[in-house]
């Protein structure tokens, strides 16, 4: 048996002053070479846990061994710090200095160790990270996953027994979480490093050797993932997701398919299911049906060409947009994805405004936004712009102010405006009576962030643009926040979501546009921009789950239309071929 | 808006003067500004400058970039320079307008003070054009290391730097984000009386400052964790070394001096 390199016997941890324990009575062990997930809503201790093992905070009772040490001392901390490295979820607020590799070599001149052994040290640690090329480079120029990577690789450079992970690919795109994630699976397999990683990705925990569900500082739910997510129910009412396969084989088992336990991923499904009966492909049902245009309202946004250019004339010029057109009808919900630095938060700001740009023209309701006379206060009074971590831009004493300001900027009468408030609070699912006279820094993240959209919808905006609006959030917070867009596009708002999730954006939105490099690469309704999967894959971006069963079937000669990707119908078409096989379905 | 503004002006390079150390840079800059104030005369000053200019045609950096630097501080050349034009009265009278004398050499001193300024701004845009911020720090620290016997923060001084120096882009672009976030919501920060403006700048402010402080905290947080505790004990990966082209720049410097003390002597002007 391998042996234990963390060892908790009921810890418990209390901030200062704080009511109850952030972290309590968790027993835990942690095998040397093991890869650990933790998961768990915001606020269940995960992140105190975390610091716990880094020796950042001791325990208030309780045992805790790492590597053999029990840190007392300011030394014993300096110790376990040394064998148990830690990447944090910001890859901008743990890069000390202003070139990559002096930042490598921070911990160990922190250290003490000769110049020499560092330099040896900081290369061999930038190669194992593939940041090599980039030894001279400024963290500032560089994208979040490359952020994160020099992050693991200032950690890795102090030759540490366990690397914890907290959260560190939450602010990252696609591309940059699954660079990330195969770089700690990489370590722990061919350098044999205990990885420790704690996340809201159900995919990533889904591939951990072990999974821990922390609730209320308390583990609630241990095991291997699949023993874990066959939980479905408690793993939901935990706040958390299960990966979409097993929702797939749930929905599956419901309609009589036989499956055996603990389906987890695309390949397991696949090869499952491929080897049974099934119905003959059917060309003549291959071709997508066209479908009818969308709701068709009145075109309310139009781009027609749309072209900038960053630092013109400057070494570092470089091109965000290249003539991009689309539009947007009234009662849409579009989405807008690409990976980081496609060019979709430039183009937003487009689009009311807030940046113009030549050549290419915007017209909100017919009105150009390029024309000198356009009154842009009415421009933006009537598209709302929600930013990325809308959260960071709350200033007022009270939410009730800081709800107003954007009404309060429009010139409207008081009592006109305190209704718009009360309003708008309660469009975010918010009790005016309980938070409007708090503070914003009070409440909690999520609470904070529907603060701050409730502070555009009080302008009472007919479009509303929401830039990743559930970046961040655990999954039930993710689920809340969705459903609460769904409900405002409901009420009759103009909806445009960006985000690279495209499960969300294929969930909602009527139609989507791809960015790449600033073009738009693909534009259409999300069955019809989820059949470029391989292109999409290339660009960084994935399609969902379920659409890539759908290929890996239609492949393998399953009658399955091209353009599913819903869990539902997924199901249904994978039924249908059974029963055509001649599998009994009961 | 403020997107791609520069930090510091360092301009990349592989000169003689970019290799140099970054100590010696500082310490010829600091000796050049002393030989500015030495010399006495016009002869001096240009023999400093055919010094400078030799020393920045090397480095290939385009004279512009050098002259650049004296736009801030233009006002208050031109603001010497009447001054003395107008308040030195000796000499010989060359114009008189009403009450207003102006003599040779009120003349000749305006135009001393004015050269003068201009040669102590070239001097030191020599050094910062040529020498990254980070190399500087690592030069002030290294040369203040000394005075840690006596408690001065050296390190810590020089961390702090450092820092503010991988932090100030990365808080522009938020400053900038929270701005547009701003403008969104209908914020007007362009127009209006100094009181209003000022007003406006609020709902910028609080986000940045609450921002850096989490910040802060964070990388604080990251820091500890990477087991830092200040200067004591600490190594660097990268040594600072003088090389021969550091003695060959000192040697250059004290024959710059020694040449205007010589004009200073012969009162060659």
């Amino acid at each position: 048996m391998k042996k234990a390199i963390i060892e908790a016997k009921n810890v418990s941890f209390t901030y200062e002053g704080a009511p109850s324990p952030a972290v309590q009575d968790v027993s835990l062990t942690v095998t040397e070479g093991e890869f650990l997930a933790i998961l768990g809503r915001n606020g269940s201790g995960k992140s105190t846990f975390a610091k716990l093992l880094n020796a950042l905070q001791l325990p208030s009772s309780g045992q805790l061994t790492v590597n053999g040490i029990r840190p007392e001392t300011e030394d014993d901390c300096y110790e376990v710090r040394k064998s148990c490295g830690m990447v944090f979820q910001n890859p901008d607020n743990q890069i000390v200095t202003t070139i990559v590799e002096e930042d490598c070599a921070f911990g160990l001149e922190n250290l003490g160790t000769p110049p020499q052994e560092i330099r040896a040290r900081v290369d061999d640690a930038l190669r194992s990270v593939g940041m090599s090329d980039y030894a001279q480079a400024s963290p500032s120029m560089l994208s979040g996953g490359q952020k994160q990577r020099i992050a693991v690789a200032g950690v890795l450079a102090m030759k540490p027994r366990i690397i914890v992970f907290d959260e560190s690919t939450a602010m990252l795109d696609p591309i940059g979480r699954r660079d990330v994630f195969s770089l700690a699976r990489k370590l722990n397999l061919e350098e044999g490093i205990t990885i420790v990683w704690i996340t809201h990705f159900m995919e990533e925990a889904a591939l951990a050797d072990r999974l821990v569900v922390m609730d209320s500082g308390r583990i609630a739910l241990e095991g291997a993932p699949r023993e874990v997510f066959a939980r479905t129910e408690q793993v939901l009412s935990l706040g958390l997701d299960v990966p979409e396969m097993m929702k797939l084989a749930d929905a599956l088992r419901q309609a009589g398919v036989k499956l055996p336990e603990g389906l987890m991923t695309v390949n397991e499904m696949a090869v499952e299911l491929s080897g049974r009966p099934h119905a003959a492909p059917n060309a003549a049902a291959e071709a997508p049906e066209e479908k009818a245009a969308a709701p068709g309202g009145k075109a309310v946004i139009e781009v027609r060409d749309l072209t900038h250019v960053y630092m013109a004339g400057t070494p570092f010029e470089a091109k965000a947009l290249d003539s991009v057109s689309l539009d947007i009808a009234q009662g849409e919900f579009i989405g807008i994805i690409g990976h980081t630095g496609s060019g979709k938060s430039t183009l937003i700001s487009h689009l009311n405004g807030l940046e113009k740009s030549l050549p290419g023209e915007v017209k909100v309701n017919g009105v150009d936004l390029g024309d000198k006379d356009t009154n842009l206060i009415d421009v933006r009074r009537n598209v709302g712009l929600v930013f990325q971590y809308p959260e960071y831009q709350l200033f007022e004493e009270t939410v009730a102010k800081d709800v107003a300001y954007g009404p309060t900027n429009l010139g409207l009468d008081p009592n006109e405006i305190d209704a718009r408030v009360t309003w708008a609070l309660k469009q975010v699912g918010l009790d005016p009576a309980e938070v409007a006279e708090k503070s914003p820094f009070e409440l909690s993240g999520g609470q904070k962030r529907r603060v701050a959209i409730a502070g555009v919808l009080a302008m009472k905006p007919a479009i509303l643009i929401l830039d990743e609006p559930a970046a961040g959030l655990d999954p039930q917070g993710r689920r809340d926040m969705l459903q609460l867009i769904r409900g405002i596009h409901d009420n009759g708002t103009t909806v445009v979501m960006v985000s690279h999730s495209m499960d969300d954006v294929g969930r909602f939105c009527d139609k989507l546009y791809v960015l790449s490099k600033g073009e738009i690469a693909y534009s259409g309704t999300p069955a019809e921009v989820f059949t470029h999967d391989r292109r999409l894959h290339e660009i960084g971006l994935d399609v969902p789950e379920c659409a890539k069963l759908a290929r890996r079937l239609r492949e393998a000669g399953f009658d399955m239309p091209a353009d599913i990707y819903r869990t539902e119908d997924v199901c249904a078409a994978i039924v249908r071929n059974l029963n055509a096989g001649g599998e009994a379905a009961c | 808006m403020l997107k791609g503004m520069t930090l510091g002006q360092y301009f990349p390079g592989d000169s003689l003067i970019h290799r140099l150390d970054p100590r010696t840079k500082l310490l010829a800059t600091i000796a050049l500004i002393a030989i500015v104030f030495v010399s006495q005369g016009f002869a001096g000053f240009l023999l400093i400058a055919a010094f400078v200019l030799a020393c920045a045609a090397s480095t290939k950096i385009h004279l512009k970039f050098l002259i650049r630097g004296l736009k801030p501080i233009f006002f208050i050349i031109v603001f010497t320079f009447v001054l003395n034009l107008f308040f030195q009265t000796g000499g010989n009278e060359l114009v008189r307008v009403g009450p207003v004398r102006i003599t040779d050499q009120g003349l000749r001193m305006a135009s001393f003070m004015a050269v003068r300024l201009i040669l102590l701004v070239v001097c030191s845009q020599l050094l910062t054009l040529t020498t990254s911020p980070i190399a500087l720090t690592d030069g002030l620290e290294t040369l203040f290391r000394p005075l840690t016997v006596i408690h001065f923060p050296a390190h810590e001084i020089a961390m702090m730097m450092s820092i503010a120096l991988r932090f100030i882009p990365t808080l522009m672009d938020e400053a900038d984000k929270i701005m547009k976030a701003q403008k969104a919501r209908g914020a007007n920060f362009e127009t209006g009386s100094l009181i209003q403006r000022a007003k406006a700048m609020i709902p910028l402010l609080v986000p940045l400052f609450v921002g850096a402080f989490r910040r802060a905290e964070e990388l604080a947080l990251a820091m500890d964790a990477r087991c830092y505790r200040g200067g004591a004990g600490r190594t660097r990966m990268k040594q600072l070394k003088f090389q021969g082209i550091d003695a060959l720049a000192a040697l250059a410097i004290l024959m710059l001096l020694a040449a205007v003390i010589v004009l200073n002597h012969f009162r060659v002007f």
